[in-house]
């Protein structure tokens, strides 16, 4: 990652700068949230072992890799270890917590202190990382990593596969209807247990994914899942609970902002302006994006035309009169 | 004279509270005794390093109180704190020794101020449940980002640089009427505190204001269609629940003689839900009694040096919180409540009557 100080000039190559910083951005944000989205959106947990998921699949690729296999082949296998591991630690532990959304964050914390610490017991405070595949691209006084730029594009086809299987297969439309009603669907003959086992597997997945893609670009130790929590916090509060639409808008957002203060300013600006903006994105949209989108979708539904139901009395909802999806 | 004593401590006792009845207060006498007494058994130096777990009391409370009482998860107790903290020392650091005591003040009003504010954006922004915790969380994370990236010498508020990771040494004791407060006094200080704190707040709950803050929890729509402001009613614990937090950071940082970022990372925001969750998070002296309990536990288990301390406390945590739903203390109370029924149906029988029904 390249972090300038100095202002930006308008020329061609800060341009190109701002561009690959916006995409690196978004990658991260968008990576970081979608395996806590997808719990949480579609389970209610908040999983606050998030970053030791991340974790697992970081260190199953780096020994995989480290030990010489290809990288794709590593990073294949970091997700599948991590996907297993979740479905056992769900099997295991969670299934008792599905009626109990806010003692789950004690249970997932209390398993992320074990996770970070066993890591350290049995690995040390450090392993021998993978090396970073492709290089960098250089333009101008500027160079940037090739493979983290390539991350933007791996995030929009993660984003449309999470998309193709929640809207394009029967496992997604079960996941869709036991999410909105888990009794009907109960009724209407869906295995309700199956598909909580089998979404936690997928949210587990593409976190270790995410650990999977970054483990070249970030140091190996311990606390490697902690660097995700504070981009994946900030995009499902941004977000919402929606998984594709609220966490890719989310990253779009937050991404444009995070790297133009980072290349205007510098990268502690950049995360400055990020959780500058969550807090006002929470006063804005306390429902996220998804809420917004919602709102607009009922609105439409009531009969309104699409001028109408865009017109957000932003001041007004500023203020505290009104606005808001529960209000 | 006596009769408006007896209606002063019956104001105490109440259905907010575990433990009203007699064989209660008797415990909980012994106890206060108990930690009253303690440094006198274990000397100064003891009596100090066990301030902490006092003053963690009442972070631990600030979490009970809106969590338990009100049903709004916090993940943010820690920020209040944090930011208390911050500002007893750069205030200190500034005026010396002599201002503990209006830096102390500062750090509990900037707590409570900002609570409120992000009490007032979330509430009558309409935010509920479960996103309450998450944008409480990242609340406190970014104030971990800035503090952690506060190192250079530019970040410095007069004579206090804020120091970044290295965090803000030489803090100076809370000095009261020429005294600085360590050890020992400082024990006795947060102790009569806490305990003040704990009476005040068991009148509180059990008070009209109390039952409104349970109907809020229990639902919170009905509890707007009677007519109450359900917006205002958790604004206002929000922001109660800050100035306890923001007590317990200032008391923090004079106890240490220094803060760093760490006190707004996750791992420590997670520890007032953990003691919360563990003595029972409807019960106010659950609260206290697990947090002494699990911080001195944590403690023992550092001291012995193991690198198997935090896995153990994680397996304690994850134990609990499976086996026991509602906590410790609530879990006592039933089977307390068991065992008293089974003993007067016992009595009842053998008397031949009809055993009398436990109003609870």
């Amino acid at each position: 990652m390249v972090s300038t100080t100095a202002p930006a000039f308008v020329d061609i190559f800060s341009l190109v700068n701002l561009l690959l910083q916006f995409l690196d951005s978004f990658a991260f944000l968008v990576l970081a949230a979608v395996g806590l989205v997808v719990i949480f959106g579609m389970m209610g947990i908040i999983n606050l072992a998030h970053g030791e998921f991340i974790l697992v699949g970081a260190y199953a690729t780096t020994l995989v890799a480290v030990a010489g296999a290809p990288f794709v082949v590593a990073v294949i296998i970091g997700t599948l270890v991590t996907a297993v591991f979740g479905i056992l630690l769900e099997r295991s532990i969670l299934k008792y917590f599905y009626e109990r959304p806010l003692d789950s964050m004690v249970a997932t914390w209390a398993i992320s202190i074990m996770m970070i610490q066993g890591t350290r017991i049995y690995f040390g405070n450090s392993i021998t990382q993978a090396s970073t595949p492709f290089g960098s691209i250089s333009y101008g006084p500027y160079s940037y990593s090739a493979y983290r730029v390539s991350l933007a594009f791996v995030s929009l086809a993660v984003l449309a596969g999470i998309y193709l299987v929640f809207t394009r297969t029967e496992f997604g439309l079960k996941a869709r209807a036991t999410i909105q009603d888990a009794d009907t669907a109960r009724a209407m003959g869906v295995n309700t247990e199956r598909i909580y086992v089998l979404t936690f597997g997928f949210g587990s997945a593409l976190a270790g994914l995410t650990g999977a893609l970054y483990a070249p670009t970030l140091s190996m130790s311990p606390e490697f899942g902690q660097n995700f929590l504070i981009e994946a916090f900030v995009a499902v509060v941004v977000g919402g609970a929606s998984v594709v639409m609220g966490t890719s808008l989310a990253g779009i957002l937050l991404g444009a902002i995070s790297a133009f203060f980072s290349n205007v300013y510098s990268t502690f600006w950049g995360r400055i302006a990020l959780l500058a903006a969550a807090i006002i994105a929470i006063r804005l949209m306390p429902y996220g994006i998804t809420g917004v989108i919602e709102d607009f979708r009922d609105r439409r539904a009531a009969g309104m035309s699409v001028k109408e139901a865009l017109r957000i009395p932003a001041i007004g909802v500023f203020l505290g009169f009104g606005g808001g999806k529960n209000d | 004279m006596i009769e408006r004593l007896k209606s002063a401590l019956g104001a105490l006792n109440g259905p907010n509270t575990y433990g009203n009845s007699r064989a209660f207060w008797v415990l909980f006498v012994v106890g206060v005794v108990g930690v009253f007494a303690y440094p006198m058994a274990t000397g100064s130096y003891r009596a100090g390093q066990a301030s902490l777990y006092l003053l963690y009391g009442f972070l631990a409370l600030s979490l009970c109180f809106i969590w338990g009482y009100c049903g709004v998860l916090s993940f943010g107790q820690v920020a209040f704190f944090g930011l208390a903290g911050y500002t007893f020392g750069v205030v200190t650091l500034n005026f010396g020794a002599g201002a503990t005591v209006p830096a102390a003040l500062a750090g509990v009003v900037i707590a409570t101020v900002v609570a409120a504010v992000l009490g007032y954006f979330m509430f009558y922004g309409g935010i509920r449940d479960v996103y309450v915790a998450i944008v409480t969380l990242a609340f406190t994370l970014v104030l971990y980002t800035f503090m952690a990236q506060t190192a250079g010498s530019e970040w410095a508020i007069g004579d206090a640089r804020l120091g970044g990771f290295n965090g803000m040494p030489g803090i100076p004791n809370i000095t009261v009427g020429g005294t600085a407060l360590s050890g020992e006094t400082f024990y006795y200080l947060v102790a009569v505190l806490l305990l003040v704190t704990y009476l005040g707040m068991r009148v509180l709950v059990n008070s009209r204001y109390g039952r409104v803050m349970v109907a809020v929890r229990e639902d919170e729509d009905r509890a707007e269609m009677l007519g109450y402001n359900t917006k205002f009613v958790k604004f206002a614990v929000f922001t109660f629940g800050g100035l306890l937090a923001g007590i317990s950071g200032m008391l923090y940082a004079s106890w240490g003689n220094f803060i760093d970022p760490s006190v707004f990372a996750l791992s420590f925001a997670a520890l007032p839900i953990v003691w919360v969750s563990i003595g029972g998070r409807e019960s106010l002296i659950g609260a206290i009694g697990a947090t002494f309990f699990i911080e001195r536990l944590s403690q023992e288990l550092a001291a012995t040096g193991s690198e198997w301390a935090l896995v153990v406390i994680g397996a304690l945590l994850l134990g609990v919180i499976l086996l026991m739903p509602k906590g410790f203390v609530p879990m006592i109370d039933s089977y307390a409540k068991v065992g008293l029924r089974w003993l007067k149906k016992k009595r009842g029988k053998s008397e031949k009557e009809v055993p009398a029904v436990d109003g609870d």
